[in-house]
């Protein structure tokens, strides 16, 4: 069980976050994305091994979202932020 | 030499000394017609099948660690063809058939125990989306029955049927023909009957890179060298993306690892597998005696095969909660396994964007199942360049089209 | 048998204490501080168990968490614990234990017969025969198999003893309170805030417990320190993510105090994790080595000086290290008379007073009937490889052996470090820990000044069949010839030798053989020991009871239902309720005497006659506040929000980015920057997290706050022609008029002096008023409402009825239409998908498949006959397979007098007027495809 460091409450236990997955290294604008273009940017994800950053959302706490450095294969985590400094 | 009681008394004459190997261990040759990444179940099946339906025999099959090691022998073993969708059922239909047929096929006892999935059901939501289940897998040849609680008590004593539990059994789906298998055995018997037919197995070959020119791969780079080929197949579920992103694309899948745990041996006392979806475990017993025992991915993207003990803990209390005598029994072995998941829940065998690339990934929580129609179709997909009628729906391109195979759909009823 | 009080001076038994227990029927005494082990051993009980395959005559060979043979069941009658080692048992009046496989005893078990076949059932044989005669076979074979294994039985009744969890952080943990944890644990406290130190025995010393000297003071020094905490009889079994151990404490398992929980879960937090968790000796590989009699020596030394039990008269000691002068000189202190020391090293410093070395030797074999009478030795060619001649046999009811030590690094398994390979100790040791981790003691390989190994993985085997009779894994009886016959078979990988064999994954997970087996391989396959790897020890260290892990997380505790805030007046009312999207909900409100199908048909009736009331109360609630709110509306729903008037309400679909319907609701704007939104009710929370990610992650310029609600409110529907009326009855100060106050409008006011919000709009079909009062006050709404209404035929209606309401006029219920699957047309609700705006999922709608003319879409059925359709049942045109009966929506309407049904069928609105066939298990019916909405389609008894 990690312990994820929400930006507003400090430290906590893995078990009131919810993971939200990679933060998405495309971005496309939907009105003028061919199907593929939105498919790639909609499911397809890099899944890195390693150091990637991802969203967490303090879910059963202050319901913020943060974003986090964990390496997928360690689970070693380095720095995190809040939304709006992910990319 | 051919498994069978005799041979086993003969050798045993001779202390069994004369047991010739299951499967050599050659050196890679320079070249060859299709390299297969992935000596799981999946990888060494696919192989088996390019040299037994196609006559491709000029195979090597590269596996980074053992054969077997990955989700191969990290699952639970179960094995049903109770999905929803048309193309689903068909495909796993398929794979159960080619079970029931396997050890003789292969000439490997791989131990398929068609003991039975019991499904659960706590409520009339429950009920009503099991009718329609039940319906669709009739009508695709599917058989299923239904038990009630009176049933579920005499069968599966174990079980807690009073109107009293927390989810109070109010009825359960049995799929008589689902089972178990020694997990292990089904590679090992792959395996063994594809170094048969002439098929490399080359353990402690890890790939590093993939080479291309144009849109097509020549060659991987490997731990023992750089290995050309002809056609490329990826079978490495759990590092499917990592072998994607060598050759240059991306895929619609995440990796999770997958926990399970086995008790202590027991002396028999569940002759079936039971899950629920409502209290979220499923539970069998294992020919040695073991329970064991599955339930939920852990929720963030992983490639550490342990998992959190968060997890565990749920899925004790939630055996507990359909099994309450077993409070001590004890909890003997934890692990995980690291599952590619889809969007849709369902896997894809597919061509890729590089011309002579297939892949077979998104297997999710239940690759075992598919191993011999997994192996058939991609088999099939890999030696003709399209897919088997029953992969067609599992392709790539259904990303882009939006035609997804959504296996959650029947899931909670919201009102 | 017990040894006198002078010759253990220093035993922690209290004589002064016997004890009473029963072991496999018979009565035996022991004492106060022994284990099971100890007392069985002290009684001269030899064979304790039987192994797992061969069903051999097994004896009690170690101390500790290492012992692989002595295994029982403790308890009796319904509440039984199978499997647990008699060393790890502490004695208590009046314990019953059984060992487990045999029958009828472990001493004289008819299940022994299996191991004349020995040679028929080598490593693997399942694997090579019962394939045939038929498909199936195996499942026959396998019931006999199935029945001859395992080992214990398991619990017939309920523990309905309490198991606890406990968090706790620390500066340092430390694993194991032998001599190292102890000096850790102390030059920890003087530095450190808070100390922590876990010990799996009943008391502190480990390996010094009835010795002399050594640990004098340190556990008195430790107790008195104020920041330091002891927790004895406590395992951490693993190590996980930073620095989380998970340990169980014993508390009241062998008590009757039924204020102590039976066991506490500790997770405990550590800044820095010492393990001091010793090392395990390594049992010698050599034909006979099973026998009870030929057991560790370091356990026989600890039996001898910690509990006061001779294990033997006259021993002989077998040895390829130094250690084992400990062994002998505890033995000997003890009164054990020691025959010979058997050292299979050509030369060794190892020179006891008076005992005869016999230097370059092995054991040939261990002879007994049913425990050890002799040991026949042979000295060794130089490379060990071979026995020579000139073989000498030594009278002898005890062998002792010590293969070496393997430092106890279990924990390490999970992710905190590896294992390397260290030849100059013949082990593994810790290697690449994490920063925050340290190993101390026998743990890091300090195995004594001058310690000096020289490998011995297995003796030479003389004849064929010695091999399988020189046992590796005692538990699983894997012997040198299953190894070899692995290797020969290609099973080289380690891992591939562990599965094929199952050495290593018995009870004791490889504790004592695992390194011997990897030496025995490398040997086999001529690699290097330290090229091989070792197989990844997985947590639990040792086996934990499910009950600990799961804590109070049982029972009624294993998730805490909601009930409604109105439960006690539908209690009232008779309502039989169900779990239903997260809820307690009244399903039905059956009469005296009354069937459910009737209650719900009446029900029915009287919604669509006079009136109902219904308690909605578990609808997600949502306050959306701030000037941006008609944006976020208008995003993150598929229709228009722009134009909606202060005090008016709408339907609307949100969507995922996929383009399917995840989340419907009506929404009523309550001012010019708040606005009410309504979900379902196992959506509420999931639209909330939905709102909240778009907003924080996508939306940051938007003003607005979402804010749930659900558990604020109380939503009683009065729905009726008559609810107008009824609704007049309670004091209110609000005009109900159709013009005052029209369909999906919202007005805010009191009512039953009440402060409440009424939402008028309709789910039903009929005139509808949601009116929403504080929870807390929901039962004096129900009631005042009961009461107003009696005269107009109120009566409470529940989920079931709702359903039938619905689907006479096809509205959709998320979940069922509403499936994942399905998008806004293919509900029959484009005309909810907004041409002007940008809203989530808008660009997933125009993707190809969303275009296919065989799209699934919602049609009503109605039956050709009078039988209702099957939920969930199979729609058909001829041959051709077109969809499902939508699940829960098929009933024989009670206002129509017809079975009606809904559907999602290919292409089914081209479809509307043609005929189908419907199947189900064991039933087939004609229908007619006809539009979804089968009640008042111009809904007229809505807007009166």
């Amino acid at each position: 069980m990690l312990i994820l460091p929400c930006p507003w409450c400090g430290p906590r236990e893995e078990t009131e976050f919810a993971c939200d997955g990679e933060v998405s290294s495309v971005s496309v604008d939907p009105a003028t994305a061919s199907d593929g273009a939105w498919a790639d940017a909609l499911h397809n994800r890099t899944n890195r091994k390693g150091m990637h950053r991802e969203w967490w959302c303090h879910r059963r706490g202050c319901r913020q979202w943060f974003w986090i450095e964990r390496d997928t294969a360690t689970n070693q985590l380095r720095n995190s932020g809040l939304p709006g400094t992910e990319s | 030499m051919r498994y069978s009681i005799a041979s086993l008394l003969r050798n045993a004459l001779s202390y069994h000394e004369h047991w010739p190997q299951a499967w050599r261990s050659p050196a890679p040759k320079p070249r060859y017609e299709v390299v297969i990444i992935g000596g799981g179940g999946h990888g060494l099946a696919t192989a088996y099948y390019l040299a037994k339906n196609h006559g491709i025999t000029d195979i090597a099959v590269l596996e980074k660690g053992w054969i077997g090691g990955g989700n191969t022998g990290r699952n639970t073993t179960g094995i049903r063809s109770n999905y929803l969708h048309d193309a689903s059922a068909a495909f796993y239909d398929y794979s159960v058939r080619l079970y029931e047929e396997l050890s003789r096929t292969l000439n490997y006892n791989i131990m398929f125990s068609q003991r039975g999935l019991v499904s659960l059901m706590h409520s009339d939501a429950e009920l009503a989306q099991a009718d329609r289940l039940r319906n669709a897998l009739h009508a695709n040849g599917i058989e299923t029955d239904f038990m009630t609680v009176a049933d579920l008590a005499r069968e599966i004593p174990l079980l807690d049927t009073s109107p009293d539990a927390r989810y109070p059994v109010i009825g359960a789906v049995r799929q008589k023909r689902a089972g178990t298998a020694r997990h292990d055995a089904v590679a090992w018997a792959y395996a063994r009957a594809a170094d048969g037919l002439g098929v490399h197995i080359i353990q402690d070959c890890a790939v590093r890179g993939i080479r291309r020119e144009g849109d097509r791969v020549t060659a991987l780079e490997t731990t023992q060298g750089n290995i050309a080929a002809g056609r490329v197949a990826i079978a490495v579920a759990g590092h499917s993306s990592v072998l994607a992103e060598m050759a240059g694309f991306r895929l619609p899948i995440v990796s999770y690892a997958l926990q399970a745990v086995v008790s202590e041996p027991l002396k028999p006392m569940l002759d079936t597998i039971v899950g629920s979806t409502a209290v979220h475990v499923y539970l069998t017993q294992s020919d040695k005696g073991e329970l064991v025992i599955g339930a939920s991915r852990d929720g963030y993207p992983s490639y550490a095969q342990r998992g959190s003990f968060g997890t565990v803990e749920d899925m004790m209390a939630a055996g507990l909660a359909l099994f309450p005598t077993l409070g001590r029994v004890k909890l003997l072995r934890q692990w995980a396994g690291i599952v590619d998941v889809a969007p849709d829940a369902s896997p894809i065998v597919s061509k890729t964007p590089v011309a002579n690339l297939y892949i077979s990934t998104g297997w999710g929580t239940g690759g075992f199942k598919a191993i011999p129609a997994g192996g058939v179709v991609f088999a099939h997909t890999i030696a003709l360049d399209r897919p088997h009628a029953l992969n067609e729906r599992y392709g790539l391109d259904r990303f882009t089209s939006g035609r997804l195979m959504d296996e959650n759909a029947a899931a909670a009823v919201r009102h | 048998m017990r040894i006198a009080a002078d010759q253990a001076p220093f035993a922690r038994i209290d004589r002064s204490r016997p004890v009473r227990f029963v072991f496999d029927g018979r009565s035996y005494e022991g004492f106060a501080g022994d284990t099971l082990a100890s007392a069985l051993l002290a009684n001269d009980v030899r064979v304790v168990g039987r192994s797992f395959k061969l069903h051999r005559a097994r004896g009690i060979m170690g101390q500790g968490a290492e012992e692989a043979n002595a295994l029982v069941t403790l308890g009796e009658g319904a509440a039984t614990e199978p499997n647990v080692r008699a060393t790890m048992i502490e004695l208590t009046d009046g314990l019953v234990a059984r060992s487990v496989n045999t029958w009828p005893s472990a001493r004289v078990d008819l299940g022994a017969v299996v191991g004349w076949f020995g040679l028929l059932l080598p490593a693997g044989f399942y694997y090579k025969t019962f394939m045939g005669p038929g498909q199936g076979a195996w499942h026959i074979y396998e019931r006999f198999i199935r029945r001859a294994a395992g080992l214990g039985h398991a619990p017939r009744a309920t523990d309905d003893r309490r198991y606890d969890k406990r968090h706790a952080h620390c500066d340092v943990l430390v694993v194991g309170a032998g001599p190292a944890g102890l000096t850790a644990a102390i030059a920890a406290a003087d530095t450190c805030n808070s100390v922590l130190v876990l010990d799996e025995q009943t008391e502190a010393g480990g390996s010094a417990l009835g010795m002399p000297d050594r640990i004098v003071g340190m556990v008195d020094r430790l107790r008195s320190a104020p920041n330091v905490r002891v927790l004895m009889r406590t395992t951490a079994i693993g190590l996980y993510e930073q620095n989380l151990v998970v340990a169980v404490e014993r508390m009241g398992d062998n008590t009757a105090d039924i204020r102590l929980s039976a066991q506490r879960l500790w997770k405990i937090r550590a800044e820095r994790v010492v393990l001091a968790t010793g090392a395990i000796e390594r049992p010698l590989v050599f034909d006979g080595n099973d026998l009870p009699g030929v057991m560790l020596a370091s356990a026989s030394a600890t039996y001898a000086m910690r509990y006061a039990v001779a294990c033997g008269r006259r021993a002989v000691l077998v040895t390829n290290n130094d250690g084992i002068a400990k062994s002998a000189e505890s033995l000997r202190m003890a009164g054990i008379e020691i025959a010979a020391i058997v050292d299979t090293r050509p030369s060794s410093a190892l020179a006891p007073d008076g005992i005869e070395v016999l230097r370059g030797h092995g054991v040939v074999r261990a002879r007994g009937r049913s425990s050890v009478t002799e040991v026949e030795i042979a000295p060794l060619t130089p490379d060990g490889k071979q026995f020579l001649p000139r073989r000498r046999r030594i009278d002898c009811d005890l062998i002792a052996v010590s293969g070496g030590w393997n430092p106890t690094l279990h924990l390490l398994g999970n992710g905190a470090g590896r294992t390397r390979y260290a030849p100059e100790i013949a082990c593994f040791i810790a290697d690449d820990l994490s920063p925050t981790v340290a190993v101390v003691g026998a743990a890091a390989g300090e195995l004594g000044e001058g310690y000096s190994v020289r490998p011995a993985w297995r003796m030479p085997a003389v004849g064929r069949g010695a091999p399988w009779r020189q046992f590796i894994d005692l538990h699983n009886d894997v012997t040198v010839g299953d190894l070899a016959l692995a290797a020969r078979e290609n099973y080289r990988s380690v891992e591939h030798l562990k599965r094929y064999t199952t050495m290593g994954m018995a009870h004791d997970q490889g504790k004592t053989s695992s390194v011997n087996a990897l030496g025995i391989l490398s040997e086999a396959i001529d690699r290097p020991l330290a090229a091989l790897g070792t197989t990844r020890a997985r947590p639990p260290y040792t086996p934990v009871a499910f009950a600990a892990v799961a804590g109070r997380q049982i029972g009624a505790l294993y998730a805490p239902k909601r009930e409604l805030p109105a439960h006690v007046a539908h209690l009232g009312c008779g309502a039989v309720f169900a779990e239903s999207g997260g809820w307690m909900r009244p399903m039905h409100y059956p009469l005296a005497g009354e069937s459910t199908a009737d209650a719900i048909r009446r029900e029915v009736l009287a919604v669509r006659n006079a009136v109902g009331i219904v308690d909605n109360s578990a609808l997600g609630k949502v306050e959306i506040h701030g000037p941006d709110a008609a944006i976020l509306l208008d995003r993150l729903y598929s229709n228009d929000w722009g134009s909606l008037a202060v005090g008016r309400a709408r339907y609307g679909l949100m969507l995922t980015e996929d383009g399917m319907v995840f989340d419907d609701g009506v929404t009523a704007r309550l001012s010019d920057t708040h606005y009410l939104m309504t979900t379902t009710s196992a959506g509420a929370g999931t639209v909330v997290d939905w709102i909240e990610l778009w907003l924080q992650r996508a939306w940051r310029d938007l003003r607005v706050f979402a804010t749930p609600v659900t558990h604020h409110w109380a939503d009683l529907t009065i729905a009726g022609p008559r609810a107008r009326d009824l609704l007049g009855r309670l004091s209110l100060d609000m005009d109900l008029s159709p013009e005052a106050f029209p369909h999906l409008a919202i007005r805010e006011g009191t009512v039953a002096g009440l402060p409440a919000r009424i939402l008028r709009a309709s789910f039903t079909g009929e005139l509808s008023f949601e009116v929403m009062v504080p929870a807390r006050s929901a039962d004096q709404l129900y009631n005042a409402v009961m009461e107003a209404g009696r005269d107009l035929g109120i009566t409470p209606f529940g989920v079931d009825a709702t359903l039938i309401l619905r689907a006479e006029k096809g509205h959709i219920l998320i979940g069922l239409e509403a499936d994942g699957t399905t998008t806004p047309d293919d509900l029959g609700l484009g005309r909810l998908v907004s041409r002007k705006k940008d809203f989530i999922g808008r660009r997933s709608l125009t993707l190809a498949d969303r275009l296919r003319p065989d799209r699934p879409q919602l049609v009503g059925l109605q039956s050709d006959d009078d039988r209702v359709l099957p939920g969930g049942g199979v729609v058909w045109s001829g041959d051709s397979k077109l969809g499902h009966v939508v699940p829960m929506s098929s009933c024989r309407s009670p206002v129509l007098g017809r079975c009606i049904a809904l559907a999602l069928i290919a292409g089914g609105r081209d479809r509307i007027g043609s005929a189908v066939t419907v199947t189900a298990i064991g039933s087939q019916h004609r229908a007619s495809v006809v539009s979804p909405v089968f009640l008042d389609p111009k809904n007229g008894r809505i807007y009166v």
